[in-house]
């Protein structure tokens, strides 16, 4: 006797059966069977930050690192950075931003990725800087989604123990001036 | 330069009894069938796209469709643009011909997202986002145009008609509710025109609370108002005008084609002036920063090349039907501004006044203008499925049996025809907006 995968004619019951026993046969409504297997695929890959690198230290410091154009006419300041301006394409050079800014746009995620769906719900926003040409996307935490709105302001917090990820920041609500 | 036939599979959340070179053959035996001087010896070579090697796990998958189709030693390239990917190859079929390089181009794209699970299947299509700066904080494209939309409404909808509301968050929160009623019915439109499609994966009757009460999915957008991975095919054949004529007593023309690119990442679009249309003046945009992240600087780019080189003054008058890219149903109205069907800012009020619905059909609330510009009369993206490296030939396809008066013919039910097409417009869009593709299509025979 040979041994056969079980058939299904639900897409959704192969891929439960895939999970049990990595084989199964699906069949179509008009009759076709076709054979389909797992076939798993994981990688760590060497990945260097290069020229961001300051950007990612800055984190693990309680620093947020921006880039300003060194050219003198242009001058523009970048939230995220970026080696060479996008404007007039001179080098860049790093610079502290303010920890305090304003929501320029802000969603709450019911799903995510599959890395990611252990944590949902979660807020993803875009945060402006006063005298800054570009936004930063960041998580934004402690606080829920009716509290939210465009102009909001938002102080950065950032990770004790950092990853050297981009999640090393979050946003949170400015705590009111004293 | 013309475009003479088309096929494609039906797009479904899988096929399993297909893998794509099955799937890219069977469009290209419907693309050719009926024609029957158009022979595998007649076509110069091909370009084929597919977004993503990760869902296929086979690099040079398109060399294998090249190799299946029986192609070889034909010129061919791989295209590969992100969610533009099938415009682009549509574009880079068109270059092959005009250039001189081939008299006839097969232009071939495919997708095969059922290879994992949906959210897996997102963490993939994330990976077309900033891997360093955006893809750790989610890695979910839909967050990142619920970012956008949000902004939309702000600039668009709190600024106007919630202007006198002095309460920010209240102020705020009904725009956003009036957003969400407003793209519900661009999903109740796309669902129910593709309910005459059968070529389309998720045709549906839907009311606006249908639309307004499906699962959220990223704030504002719920899940109706997104597209839906698929597995599917299509290609077109392109060729010059001699050969055209050759092939088909009913050539379609291609009259303009027009590309445009922004920052990979969201958060890096500038807040400059809007590059206007030639009937749009300073005055309309005086106080606006733009594209910040509220529209689409790369379709402006992209309308503004296409309508040049195809004379295009007038877009809801010369065009009889547009296909976007509607991965959401926000970004279906940011883009009728960014193609000047109307003004930036005056996207849902197209909707309201029903200019992008079709006549013909019975959408459950009013659309006075229905028939003035339909966009998506087959149903979109957000209806038929994304099979990426498909979904831009796939509007190609449909646009072509619009034009040609095929459509009945085709879909075995003629509701979905424009009477008497003369000229349609398909829009192609890659993650955020970082790369659109506009082409135009006219009629390229007499009646």
């Amino acid at each position: 006797m040979t041994a056969r995968p079980p058939v299904f004619e639900k897409f959704r019951e192969v891929q439960a059966e895939l999970e049990r026993s990595g084989a199964a046969i699906f069949r179509d409504p008009d009759g076709v069977e076709s054979l389909v297997v797992r076939s798993p695929y994981s990688i760590n890959y060497i990945h260097s930050y290069a020229e961001d690198s300051e950007f990612f230290l800055g984190l693990a410091d309680g620093r947020l690192r921006g880039s300003k154009c060194t050219a003198k006419k242009c001058g523009y300041v970048y939230a995220t950075p970026r080696g060479h301006c996008m404007e007039c394409g001179a080098p860049t050079q790093w610079v502290d931003l303010p920890l305090k800014g304003r929501l320029h746009s802000w969603t709450t995620c019911h799903f995510g990725s599959e890395a990611f769906l252990q944590e949902t719900p979660y807020n993803l926003c875009l945060v402006e800087f006063e005298g800054v040409g570009s936004v930063l996307l960041a998580r934004l935490k402690d606080c829920t989604e009716s509290d939210l709105y465009v102009g909001m302001p938002v102080e950065a917090r950032f990770s004790p123990t950092p990853r050297y990820s981009i999640t090393d920041v979050w946003f949170v609500p400015a705590s009111p001036e004293a | 330069m013309y475009m003479v036939t088309g096929g494609l599979t039906k797009f479904a959340k899988a096929h399993p009894a297909m893998d794509f070179r099955l799937m890219v053959r069977r469009a290209y035996d419907y693309a050719v069938k009926g024609i029957p001087n158009l022979t595998k010896d007649r076509i110069d070579g091909t370009r084929i796209s597919y977004f993503s090697d990760h869902f296929t796990r086979q690099l040079k998958a398109a060399s294998m469709v090249q190799d299946y189709l029986g192609m070889n030693p034909k010129g061919s390239v791989r295209i590969e643009w992100g969610g533009a990917t099938g415009g682009e190859c549509f574009q880079a079929g068109y270059e092959a011909v005009a250039s001189g390089r081939m008299d006839v181009c097969l232009a071939a794209g495919f997708e095969t997202m059922s290879r994992v699970a949906t959210w897996k299947g997102n963490e993939f299509i994330a990976l077309a986002s900033d891997t360093n700066y955006d893809f750790p904080l989610g890695g979910f494209y839909t967050g990142y145009y619920a970012l956008m939309v949000v902004r939309h409404i702000y600039e668009y909808l709190r600024r106007t008609k919630f202007a006198d509301i002095p309460d920010e968050r209240e102020a705020q929160r009904r725009a956003i509710a009036e957003g969400q009623r407003i793209m519900s019915k661009v999903s109740v439109k796309n669902h129910l025109n593709a309910l005459h499609n059968p070529y389309a994966q998720y045709p549906k009757r839907l009311t606006v609370e249908d639309v307004l009460r499906s699962e959220m999915i990223s704030y504002p957008l719920t899940r109706e108002q997104i597209c839906t991975m698929s597995d599917g095919a299509a290609v077109v054949i392109l060729c010059d005008e001699a050969r055209a004529r050759e092939f088909t007593d009913k050539p379609i023309r291609v009259t303009g084609v027009g590309t445009g690119t922004d920052t990979m990442r969201l958060a890096d679009r500038p807040f400059g002036e809007v590059p206007r249309m030639p009937w749009e003046k300073p005055s309309d945009y005086a106080d606006l920063e733009y594209p910040g992240v509220h529209s689409f600087r790369a379709g402006r780019a992209a309308g503004l090349e296409a309508y040049r080189m195809a004379g295009i003054t007038n877009p809801n008058r010369q065009l009889d039907f547009i296909e976007l890219h509607d991965a959401y149903a926000s970004s279906e109205i940011q883009t009728y501004e960014d193609l000047g069907l109307c003004k930036y800012g005056e996207g849902y009020d197209f909707v309201e006044h029903g200019d992008p619905f079709l006549k013909k059909v019975d959408y459950g609330f009013p659309v006075p203008n229905a028939g003035a510009t339909p966009v998506n009369p087959s149903g979109g993206l957000i209806a038929c499925g994304h099979p990426v490296g498909a979904t831009g030939l796939m509007q190609a396809v449909f646009a072509f049996w619009q034009l040609q008066g095929t459509i009945r013919k085709h879909f075995g039910d003629g509701a979905l025809q424009i009477p008497n097409a003369q000229r349609g417009a398909i829009h192609s869009h890659a993650g955020t907006g970082s790369a659109v593709t506009v082409s135009i299509l006219e009629r390229g025979f007499r009646p």
